[in-house]
């Protein structure tokens, strides 16, 4: 099998290369792309990639693999390869530290930007602040993210305008708390959402659905965090 | 909160409502015309007819407005997306507004200067 891996180290490269490993894999299994990747680091401990808990929890190897973005610890061989060939860039559209290796810091700026946490102002309850089974239920398919940037990093939207548009991951996250009965700054949330660029770059084009890992619906999200802006404008 | 003085309604719901209401009137004027054109015959009379009515000529300003409108909100857009540079990006936007402004002044002098 071919894998063909894009290598960059600014420390000794003046521009970024595809490097071509030609790998036995062992007949009868289904590798992951993660595996591939261990393998080719036992040959050529210079390859770098981030990589934690290999059971697509962690998010942390996110990459693009023939063309399409998904983690490498869950993404299988089968799945992805073409004529015997792998492809491994990084993800789109961030900057490279180095091979696999992507710099995140505008992905968790326009993260931070929507408030990714609860708010409430109310004095605490003596135990916990409860919820109805039926109020819960509207976090289900927001609260899973794990923020591993292939949604954002497919998005056309945050390739032009990844300062300006929070991206698909921030805007799941912003809905799941619009979304939360125990939270009360929503005003202040769509406030913070009602220019040209937050939400309404989204075009539609649902990549982000497409390569979610953990089959989430951010444009659905976004859907309904512009009815409800709609809703708050008229 | 990204600030941005350029866009037509300076808050992205306004620019988005803007684009689908005047998207409908488009669409409602380009199928009037459509059936205008298949169920009668064009000539000099039916035509001018049409345009002699007051509710046409509304009809049409109405039209005109929203193509201006609805193509500064898609162009800003796409200015926005694709030039980087503020001064030619600028200069881009300047030029389409001119020319958005030059047909809707001219329309209008075509619809009721006949």
């Amino acid at each position: 099998m071919l894998v063909s891996l894009y290598r960059y180290n600014p420390e000794t490269d003046n521009a970024p290369y595809m490097q071509d490993v030609e790998l036995n894999v062992p007949e009868g299994k289904d590798l992951m792309v993660l595996d591939v990747l261990n393998l080719i680091k036992e040959q050529d401990p210079s390859m770098a990639y981030r990589r934690s808990c290999r059971e697509g929890v962690c998010g942390s190897d996110g990459m693009n693999m023939n063309g399409k973005n998904g983690l490498a610890c869950i993404t299988p061989l089968s799945e992805v390869l073409k004529n015997n060939k792998l492809v491994l860039r990084p993800l789109p559209g961030l900057p490279v530290i180095r091979d696999l290796v992507v710099d995140m810091s505008l992905f968790y700026k326009q993260y931070e930007k929507v408030m990714p946490y609860l708010v409430n102002d109310n004095p605490p309850p003596a135990i916990e602040r409860y919820q109805s089974p039926e109020d819960r239920e509207k976090l289900d398919g927001l609260y899973e993210c794990i923020l591993c940037a292939c949604c954002s990093t497919a998005c056309p939207s945050f390739w032009w305008n990844p300062d300006k548009f929070i991206g698909p991951a921030g805007l799941l996250q912003a809905y799941r708390f619009l979304a939360d009965s125990r939270d009360t700054a929503q005003e202040e949330r769509l406030a913070n959402l009602d220019d040209p660029f937050s939400v309404f770059r989204c075009r539609g084009i649902m990549n982000c659905v497409s390569v979610c890992p953990k089959g989430l619906n951010p444009t659905r999200a976004i859907g309904h965090i512009r009815n409800l802006l709609l809703q708050r404008a008229t | 909160m990204v600030n941005s003085v350029t866009n037509l309604g300076r808050s992205g719901v306004y620019d988005w409502l803007i684009q689908r209401v005047t998207a409908y009137v488009l669409a409602l004027y380009t199928i009037f015309l459509f059936g205008f054109l298949l169920t009668s015959d064009v000539s000099y009379e039916t035509w001018s007819g049409l345009f002699d009515q007051t509710w046409f000529r509304i009809f049409s300003l109405l039209a005109l407005l929203s193509i201006g409108a609805h193509a500064w909100v898609g162009l800003w857009t796409v200015t926005t997306d694709y030039i980087k540079a503020t001064l030619p990006r600028f200069l881009v936007q300047a030029l389409c507004g001119l020319i958005m402004f030059v047909y809707v002044v001219w329309g209008i002098q075509i619809l009721w200067g006949l």
